[in-house]
């Protein structure tokens, strides 16, 4: 009886003939998969770097900016944060390539396309941007103020101070922070399917559709997504302890 | 609270330059945009909202319930519990929701009717409409990233204070009824607020799976009257105004719990 019910449990799974599906040659639709993994990886990247470069200025103009840009920074980091990611991939998606196109026909070129890609990585950067900015701007607050201090005493200019002390001081505050938000690009991808993007959430959904085996291929997506995590865990914490080299551990620990 | 009247009225004066600025743009949208979609859809929009709010409201509680137990297991619970708790975690916030949703629809939804058992249940009514998938992965995504929060909740309470339970000769419910919970609950409070507004941002994606929520109207709008950033500017208002009730809610509700933590 119990055996029964389990082998008719276990039927539909069988049928759905796993690797075949998933191996990364055409008649399986593994590759496109892998290259959906790539795609996203790549937007996660570029929008994670994007973000850390606005993340970076808008710290700054937080930090040591004049009252005009602090509240307009305050404004731009508060709307990030609360409306949702796909609303601001709509927004941004169709007013950006709009007011590209028509800043291109204004003068004289003729309107381009542009690539889901590179449409991706700067409406998500922005997201991120909004996001990095409070990260690093608690940052640089958690440095030892002596430190700057003793910094502009020996007359260092503003760029070198920000290169050789700043930035490398911060960054052990700023590590966590910043793997939390690279890890949220990397999910953050998923939300370029809904613009029709080929990232590895619709990739996942087409190759499901054709085959009608979507538990197959959504499982084997959370797989290659939760791999991606992982590995990003690994990595995180090797820069981490590079960046904490010659500080003492904190007492009491795990 | 006394010095709040004074402190609105010392405005300093770019201030007041930005607000006449954002006033502005304010007035150019509601004067040059197109708005005369709006009676049509008033309706429409109402049902949305209220849909996008009952979800978020029923996936936070239900999700903090689970996270309870998920983060209790983690922080003190046998190895038994505590590896599926942990893995449970892992795995949920190690993918992306929007997978996980659609796991859950596509999936689950094209594999019930294969059983004929399921077809014949009294809720199959349910399974197959829409909503039951949206609340349950809202649910289970909220119960993982609450449930990680409430693990360190539950460590962060000083141990000193359950071994003064333990040595009062208190049960271990009472423990946890008493001391343990309260005080784990009272430090995860603050990442509570943040928590909410990000399942707040989370909500829209159910209209992928033919929920109407808000979200989902200012697409319908934007399909049957191809006015592209009226709806999704009006839209992002909504949210950023529910995002901002749900911060003054919580503001409201930390400062009547007073504040002291060993």
């Amino acid at each position: 009886m119990e055996a029964k019910a389990i082998e008719a449990f276990l039927l539909p799974l069988s049928q759905s003939g796993l690797f075949e599906l998933l191996s990364p040659t055409p008649p399986g639709w593994g590759g496109n998969l892998l290259r959906g993994l790539f795609n996203s990886v790549q937007i996660a990247l570029g929008a994670f770097g994007l973000g850390l470069a606005i993340g970076t200025a808008g710290a700054y103009g937080k930090l040591y900016g004049g009252p005009v840009i602090r509240d307009l920074l305050e404004v731009y980091t508060t709307i990030m944060r609360a409306v949702p990611e796909l609303v601001m991939i709509l927004l941004l998606y169709y007013a950006g390539t709009d007011l590209v196109n028509r800043a291109l026909q204004g003068f004289g070129y003729s309107p381009i396309d542009i690539s889901g890609l590179v449409a991706g990585i700067a409406v998500l950067g922005i997201v991120q941007g909004a996001y990095a900015t409070e990260v690093l701007r608690g940052a640089i607050l958690a440095i030892p103020q002596g430190q700057i201090e003793a910094a502009r005493a020996y007359g260092m200019s503003p760029s070198l101070l920000m290169r050789r002390i700043t930035l490398p001081a911060m960054l052990p505050f700023a590590i966590p922070g910043l793997a939390n938000l690279w890890l949220i690009a990397t999910k953050d991808t998923a939300l370029l399917a809904v613009v029709g993007f080929n990232e590895l959430t619709l990739e996942t959904r087409q190759a499901a559709g054709s085959t009608k085996a979507y538990f197959t291929f959504f499982m084997a997506a959370g797989v290659l997504y939760l791999l991606l995590t992982l590995f990003s865990n690994v990595i995180i914490g090797r820069i981490e302890r590079w960046s904490r080299r010659g500080m003492p551990s904190v007492a009491g620990g795990h | 609270m006394q010095d709040l009247p004074r402190r609105a009225l010392r405005i300093p004066p770019h201030r007041i330059g930005l607000l006449v600025a954002a006033s502005a743009l304010v007035i150019f949208a509601a004067l040059f945009m197109r708005w005369d979609w709006l009676p049509d859809y008033y309706g429409l929009a109402l049902a949305g909202l209220w849909r996008t709010i009952w979800i978020l409201v029923v996936t936070c509680v239900l999700g903090f319930v689970i996270a309870v137990p998920l983060g209790l297991a983690q922080a003190g619970g046998p190895l038994w519990l505590a590896l599926p708790a942990r893995a449970f975690c892992t795995t949920i916030r190690g993918t992306p929701l929007l997978l996980q949703l659609w796991l859950l629809y596509f999936g689950l939804g094209s594999l019930f009717p294969q059983y004929p058992w399921i077809r014949e249940s009294e809720l199959w009514p349910y399974l197959r409409q829409a909503w039951p998938y949206a609340v349950l992965s809202l649910t289970l995504s909220f119960a993982a990233y609450e449930g990680e929060v409430m693990r360190g909740a539950f460590a962060g309470v000083p141990r000193g204070q359950l071994e003064a339970a333990r040595a009062f000769g208190m049960r271990r419910s009472a423990i946890l009824r008493r001391i343990w919970l309260p005080q784990a609950i009272h430090r995860a409070l603050p990442t509570l607020t943040g928590e909410t507004v990000l399942q707040l941002k989370a909500t829209p994606l159910v209209a992928t799976i033919t929920v109407v929520d808000i979200y989902a109207v200012a697409g319908r709008v934007r399909q049957d009257t191809f006015i592209i950033y009226e709806p999704l500017l009006l839209l992002a208002l909504v949210y950023l105004c529910i995002a901002g009730i749900i911060v003054f809610a919580f503001r409201r509700l930390e400062a009547r719990i007073p504040a002291r933590l060993g």
